[in-house]
């Protein structure tokens, strides 16, 4: 099977800045790709190029194996790049409905005008709803009143109505709870079984582990590797992402503490331990 | 629709207001108020900042202001006063060239707003003063005074003056025009693709952007509407009086904003009604006119009025955060 979605050797500066360096990256329909790494490592950057809002340094973009040139968001969009960005592009203040078809407005003709067709459009969201297991008692209501993860599903099944063949999504279970974080995973589950490209921007290596195929981990702006789930496993990613090195450093530094206040900093370092399991 | 909706929307506030202040000078000042030449008068007090009121509130939902209305009307009265007073031009000529000068004004605010990503607020406080300050200095370059009045015989046999003249059906054209302007436009706002790309525009830029309205176009169009409505009124004005005055149309782009707060629109965008703003000038017209009635002076006018806006304010803010937290 070829590659959706295939980047070779990306590189983006900003200024003086390297914030990308030589990421090779493939993303297969039905796969789910974990892009891993932590805050600053480049994963806002590399989705930016993905999703038409920059454009790379240096390196070559293809998709559908042919070389692309994204110049908005829209533009990506309209080729099946779908992106959910972290703070969902949603309008609290507007209808789920007017949200939903936020730029693709269904039309019917009234003499010359183009007049929005709001019965079709509350009837195809409540169905999209309802496919992907949300129940809205009224697609009129403003978004605002939806929760974090209702949100991250409408946006989903916005994607997906309109056709997305990659879906890009942005730390999407980040600011959610346990069960609504669950749910968003089923969603990414549903979205890769229709066939779509997932890449699934994450620092949660737990929320990563449960769905993905495979797994990019960036650190600093570059890349540690692409592994299948097969290849690798959770600890080695957990590992990679913190930087294995500094985490080393950590320890000698967590160690010379100790030897000072040696009841606290075991406590500590107990704590620590506990925590990045 | 159910009552809870009914609840929710950004007009609400505003309609039961109306209807409150309607009660209470009808039973205050009954005699003159709800005669047929007093519910005239209010509603053209009425029509006159609701002209303006209708398209103000479109751009304050797309998230932007206009404070260069009020110094736009006294802009388009010189034009056209001048241009047929001093130039001999017909006046049909003079009304379409005065629209054309508006629609430019407008793209040049929409354009400098979206260019210098700067607040719609200042530019247009620069524009304003701008405008009036160029208005007052050519009409005193041109003509040594600051009025010029004797337009009234120039109207008869123009193709153009009856749509601006006149009172079909016994009411002034300005009614006519306020009450067709908010019906095109709030329907567009609720009907057509614009209208969701105007709440679009308001509510988060740049998320509109991302997938693919066109923000820039959006509101450049609405600062040309703006413009252009406050054009209208200023030829509806100067036929009515036959005469224009440079300083005409002070503070109504305050007005215009008050009632578009009033009638429920948010200062910072992304929410409103173009309907609710049409109520918001109804309710300034009619305590404007109501307290002639009444044996209160009119001096205490500007303290309803601010007194009204603060409570409009909060009132809105209470209805929308229900909004948010009925589900």
């Amino acid at each position: 099977m070829d590659p959706i979605i295939k980047l070779e050797g990306i590189s983006k500066q900003f200024g003086k800045v390297n914030a990308l360096e030589d990421i090779s990256f493939q993303l297969f329909p039905g796969e789910v790709h974990c892009l891993l790494g932590d805050n600053g490592a480049g994963k806002s950057t590399l989705i930016k190029i993905l999703s038409g809002v920059h454009r790379p340094s240096r390196g070559e973009f293809l998709f559908e194996g042919k070389p692309v040139h994204l110049d908005s968001p829209r533009q990506a969009l309209d080729m099946g790049i779908a992106t959910v960005f972290q703070d969902l592009a949603m309008l609290s203040l507007m209808s789920i409905t007017r949200n939903f078809f936020l730029g693709r407005e269904p039309k019917k003709r009234l003499g010359p005008v183009q007049l929005f067709d709001a019965t079709y459009a509350a009837r195809i969201t409540e169905e999209e709803l309802r496919k992907i297991g949300i129940k809205i008692r009224d697609a009129d209501q403003p978004v605002g009143t939806l929760s974090g993860g209702e949100r991250q599903a409408v946006a989903i099944a916005r994607a997906v109505y309109f056709g997305a063949k990659v879906l890009i999504l942005d730390e999407p279970t980040s600011a959610l709870g346990v069960k609504e974080a669950a749910v968003v995973l089923k969603y990414i589950v549903q979205s890769k079984l229709k066939g779509i490209g997932v890449i699934f921007i994450t620092h949660n290596v737990h929320h990563a582990w449960a769905v993905g195929d495979t797994f990019t981990v960036l650190n600093r702006g570059r890349s540690y590797g692409t592994f299948k789930r097969e290849e690798t496993h959770r600890e080695n990613l957990l590992q990679m992402m913190a930087g294995g090195e500094e985490l080393d450093e950590l320890a000698v530094e967590l160690d010379l503490i100790s030897k000072r206040d040696p009841g606290q900093a075991g406590e500590i370092e107990h704590r620590m331990a506990k925590e990045l399991e | 629709m159910n009552f809870k909706k009914l609840l929710t929307r950004p007009e609400f506030g505003a309609f039961v207001a109306a209807v409150g202040i309607f009660v209470f000078f009808a039973a205050v000042a009954g005699e003159g108020f709800l005669s047929i030449s007093g519910t005239i008068n209010y509603l053209e007090v009425a029509a006159q900042v609701g002209i303006l009121a209708v398209s103000v509130s479109l751009l304050m939902i797309a998230g932007e202001f206009d404070l260069s209305v009020g110094s736009m009307i006294g802009a388009s009265g010189m034009i056209i006063a001048l241009a047929v007073t001093q130039f001999d031009w017909p006046l049909w000529l003079a009304i379409i060239v005065a629209f054309l000068f508006s629609l430019v004004v407008g793209y040049v605010n929409g354009w400098l707003v979206i260019k210098t990503r700067l607040p719609s607020f200042i530019i247009t406080l620069a524009s304003m003063f701008l405008l009036r300050g160029l208005t007052i200095g050519f009409t005193l370059l041109i003509t040594n005074v600051t009025r010029a009045s004797g337009l009234g015989t120039y109207t008869e046999g123009d193709f153009l003056a009856p749509l601006f003249l006149g009172r079909p059906l016994g009411l002034p054209i300005s009614i006519w025009w306020w009450i067709g302007l908010s019906l095109i436009l709030g329907w567009m706002l609720f009907r057509t693709p614009f209208g969701n790309w105007v709440f679009a525009a308001g509510g988060d830029a740049l998320a509109a952007r991302n997938v693919g309205v066109p923000v820039a176009r959006v509101k450049i169009s609405l600062f040309m509407l703006t413009a252009a409505s406050a054009t209208l009124l200023a030829i509806i004005q100067v036929l009515d009086t036959g005469s224009a005055d440079v300083l005409r149309g002070e503070q109504k782009e305050l007005e215009a904003i008050a009632s578009a707060v009033i009638g429920g629109c948010l200062l910072s965008g992304g929410y409103g009604s173009v309907y609710g703003a049409a109520i918001g000038a109804l309710i300034l017209g009619m305590v404007q006119e109501g307290i002639v009635f009444t044996r209160i002076s009119t001096d205490w006018f500007r303290a309803v009025l601010g007194g009204m806006l603060l409570a409009a304010v909060l009132l809105n803010n209470y209805l929308r955060h229900r909004a948010l937290r009925s589900r």
